[in-house]
């Protein structure tokens, strides 16, 4: 067991969002979860990485180490991709080749040398991916993680996906739409819903 | 987890040194004793007798100049998210973030305050007394920055709220750190020093908590 949830609820600023949720995530697995918008899809992960407390221990981990990747750039606007992406790896413990791997699989190689703060939507969140890809986390938390990506980034994905929960990994992805992965487990968070 | 640590306190210092936040103190100190002489009149007694508790208060406020840039923008970019998600925790962020704090403004005031001294006239034994007293009350200045910083972090108007947050908390070192500049004073000295332990003692916990309950 990975990560397992049971009758996980979610309460923001008073209101129930969903409640009696349960699921159960080993190696090598992956779930997508589903639902318009604000049903509680980044709740649910951020509840997941411990970012805001659940109910009492709904949310049980088998010591996998996290990586998230949502709609926050969290590098540094004026250092270089390659460096703000450094800071990261070096936190990780990771080596370089792992950064260097993660930006050319997403294509920004030639872009390792720009300011972090001239990238486009685009890049960015390419470069949010090649640094989830880099961390060499076990648990991939995305959240929309195809949102601003054109057709061949969009691919990229898929295949870094594929790629991960091959090697053992696991993913939790939240999307509105359909992303190129063959998922596990698919959770419809509106039948969980208040 | 010790890495992690001293990782933040390396970048945080490398954006203050980038961003320009290591002068700011430097200059504002300075500028704080070239301008007090024009306010009160050039007289060489008048100026050591107050210079002192002069450089004091702008030490407090140098203090609180970069209160903006502590934690709000790493909690609007989600590096607060990311430290988290790597195991790293919200005191240990505060902790960190105050250390990096002091040494990018603690060491170059101790060091402004020799050219200052100077501008007030003070004599030997006070500028001992007041390097004395920066030495053991900036710690607690830098710990006061991040705690109102972590409270007031995301809220509208956040640099006027944590002036009038940081300013009363901050009476005690203004009065015992000012009354270690008189000869003979080391009870204000010894009781500025228990005041500082305690700031940074209880900042972690208190940011820690500020900066959970801002995330929910």
């Amino acid at each position: 067991m990975l990560v397992r949830g049971q009758n996980v609820e979610c309460r923001r600023g008073g209101r129930l969002l969903f409640s009696g949720l349960d699921f159960s995530l080993e190696a090598g697995e992956s779930l997508l979860l589903r639902g318009p918008n604000g049903i509680g899809k980044s709740s649910l992960l951020r509840l997941i990485a411990g970012l805001i407390p659940g109910n009492n221990d709904a949310i049980q981990h088998g010591g996998e180490t996290m990586a998230l990747a949502d709609e926050n750039l969290a590098l540094d606007p004026d250092r270089t991709l390659y460096d703000a992406l450094a800071f990261w790896a070096h936190l990780d413990g990771r080596g370089m080749d792992d950064i260097a791997a993660g930006l050319a699989h997403y294509d920004l190689s030639a872009l390792a040398g720009v300011p972090v703060r001239i990238l486009s939507t685009g890049q960015r969140k390419r470069a949010i991916l090649a640094r989830t890809m880099a961390s060499g986390a076990s648990l991939w938390l995305l959240d929309e993680p195809g949102n601003g990506l054109d057709s061949a980034s969009l691919e990229r994905l898929g295949a870094a996906m594929n790629a991960h929960i091959a090697n053992g990994g696991a993913i939790i992805a939240a999307s509105h739409f359909a992303l190129p992965h063959d998922f596990t487990w698919v959770i419809d968070l509106s039948k969980a819903a208040a | 987890m010790m890495r992690g640590f001293l990782l933040i306190i390396a970048r945080e210092l490398r954006l203050a040194w980038t961003g320009g936040g290591i002068w700011l103190p430097v200059i504002f100190m300075l500028l704080v004793a070239s301008l007090f002489p024009f306010a009160v009149g050039p007289d060489a007694r008048l100026l050591a007798a107050t210079g002192g508790g002069m450089l004091w208060i702008a030490a407090l406020l140098a203090a609180l100049l970069p209160v903006e840039r502590l934690i709000s923008p790493d909690m609007q970019s989600g590096q607060f998210d990311q430290y988290l998600v790597r195991g790293l925790s919200d005191e240990m962020i505060a902790t960190a973030k105050m250390a990096a704090h002091w040494i990018g403004f603690g060491p170059p005031l101790m060091i402004a305050a020799l050219p200052a001294s100077a501008l007030l006239k003070l004599d030997a034994g006070m500028l001992i007394r007041l390097e004395a007293g920066l030495a053991i009350g900036t710690p607690a200045l830098a710990a006061l920055s991040v705690l109102v910083a972590s409270l007031t972090a995301g809220m509208r108007s956040a640099s006027a709220l944590a002036g009038l947050l940081a300013l009363p908390l901050a009476v005690p070192l203004l009065i015992f750190g000012a009354g270690s500049l008189h000869p003979g004073s080391g009870a204000a000295l010894k009781f500025l020093a228990a005041i500082s332990l305690l700031l940074v003692a209880i900042t972690p916990i208190a940011a820690g908590a500020a900066l959970r309950a801002a995330r929910e």
